[in-house]
């Protein structure tokens, strides 16, 4: 069983092997720097007449991919963790309806991919359940719909926006003793709600900074660790601006860490137009389970703090006046 | 950790971008100036009254704006000219024409026709409430 230490993070008894990642990404993530990590790409609507209908194919794509990948007999998956960005978690759903296992659709907007490896692994842990599958989704067009305007509209993108990734990450965890050695999920923060009076949507990268700061500091005093233990601290998509503001932050506390982000390295602002950088449930996804799951198999870099990051918000509550939740759940990925 | 809340304010100031006027005002002139000088020429060429030219001339700028946003162009166009592209009617098209194709993939109904003025819903309102506001002042006045 897992053991609580400090205030809030838990320390795995047993090895959670992070058997296999899979990534399906839209053009643009194709073209950005981190393109050649990424195992398939798909156009942004994926043959469908919406886009909604265009993130469930991703979704289900992206589950049969990774079934199709790590080998493994469907009716062995004992659960999936899953979300996405749209109202009731529609893409997610329509994707994996047809697959028949048990499903439990989770909410953090762009923090759900660590928010369901911290669940899938704590089950995992407490024994019964012995793989379980994390995926999340977004799609640039979806989320532009939902949350700001049409597609067609010519409107201008505020410095501070970001790009919400066109995609969807999936990754197998399981209590087997795989046959070739693979990364190990070692520990968990589960991070808390932070409100600093950001209303600005343009800017959720400063929602969600000081939510980041707060997990990792956390993270290292819980478990009494200096941030070079890790070889990467990467956050989910704080951009270009939440970075800067949650290395300030963190160094204000002390903590002086060279900190890495997905939604920062997955586009590239200056040719690509993505302002402040990428964004969205897939963002962090698509990086972790393309690029940092190389890099770890590869042995390039063997301890990471993962730390997705998310902007609990919707349109009505910014209509109605109301600041954005930022939350970051942290998970210390290792190679054993 | 410690983190007040009046600090970290200042430090999302500090760290926020910055758009650049000055440029954005240069290419909201330009392209602003050249869809003005197109309805101006249009109206120039047509032969009917000044009255009549007037009205071809809206009609035919919306047409356009329509137009170049069901091929879209229209969108792009904005991207490069902020408020130059939004401010004259091809952009008060775009905002009705935009919504319209985007929620066509929830009905005939309750998509496009319950959702085409979601943007330029606001204009309408305040647009026809202040003219006949006004128009009643000067009604009462001139009388």
């Amino acid at each position: 069983m897992a053991q609580k230490v400090g205030n809030q993070t838990f320390v795995l008894d047993r090895k959670v092997y992070w058997k296999e990642g899979v990534c399906i990404v839209g053009p643009k993530e194709k073209e950005g720097p981190l393109g050649k990590y990424f195992d398939q790409k798909e156009n942004e609507d994926f043959g469908e007449d919406t886009w909604e209908k265009a993130e469930a194919r991703f979704v289900e794509a992206t589950y049969a991919k990774l079934l199709a990948k790590s080998q493994i007999n469907e009716n062995m998956v004992d659960c999936i963790f899953a979300g996405d960005l749209l109202n009731q978690c529609i893409a997610t759903g329509n994707g994996l309806k047809k697959n028949g296992r048990p499903y439990f659709g989770l909410y953090g907007a762009c923090s759900t991919m660590a928010e369901s490896l911290i669940l899938a692994s704590l089950l995992i842990d407490g024994g019964g359940v012995n793989n379980a599958v994390c995926l999340t989704s977004s799609n640039f067009a979806s989320a532009e719909k939902q949350f700001r305007f049409p597609m067609e509209l010519g409107n201008q993108r505020a410095p501070d926006a970001q790009w919400t990734v066109t995609g969807a990450g999936a990754c197998l965890l399981s209590s087997n003793n795989p046959e070739e050695s693979c990364p190990v999920i070692v520990s968990v923060t589960p991070g808390k709600m932070v409100d600093y009076e950001v209303k600005d949507v343009n800017n959720m990268g400063a929602a969600m900074a000081p939510a980041a700061a707060f997990t990792i500091q956390a993270h290292l005093s819980d478990l009494n660790l200096s941030p070079d233990y890790y070889d990467m601290i990467v956050t989910g998509d704080l951009g270009i601006t939440g970075k800067k503001l949650c290395m300030e932050v963190l160094k204000k506390n002390g903590l002086d860490i060279d900190m890495k982000d997905c939604g920062e390295m997955i586009f590239d602002p200056e040719k690509q137009g993505t302002c402040a950088g990428g964004s969205g449930c897939a963002c962090s996804a698509v990086v972790l389970n393309g690029y940092i799951l190389r890099k770890l198999r590869e042995a390039a870099i063997n301890k990471v703090l993962f730390v997705a990051t998310g902007a609990l918000m919707s349109p009505v509550s910014t209509k109605q006046g109301e600041s954005i939740i930022g939350i970051a759940h942290a998970v210390s990925i290792q190679n054993m | 950790m410690n983190l007040e809340q009046k600090e970290y304010t200042k430090l999302v100031e500090k760290h926020s971008g910055k758009s650049n006027v000055f440029v954005n005002c240069l290419r909201a002139f330009l392209v602003g100036g050249i869809i003005c000088v197109i309805a101006q020429i249009y109206n120039d060429i047509l032969p009917f009254s000044e009255e009549v030219n007037k009205v071809h001339t809206t009609v035919f700028m919306v047409f356009l704006g329509a137009l170049l946003t069901a091929l879209n162009v229209y969108d792009n166009i904005g991207k490069f000219a902020g408020a130059g592209s939004i401010v004259p009617i091809t952009g008060f098209a775009n905002s009705i024409v935009s919504p319209a194709m985007e929620f066509r993939s929830e009905g005939r109904i309750m998509g496009v026709g319950a959702q085409m003025f979601v943007v330029a819903g606001p204009v309408l309102v305040y647009g026809i409430s202040s003219t006949v506001l006004v128009g009643l002042i000067y009604f009462l006045l001139t009388r």
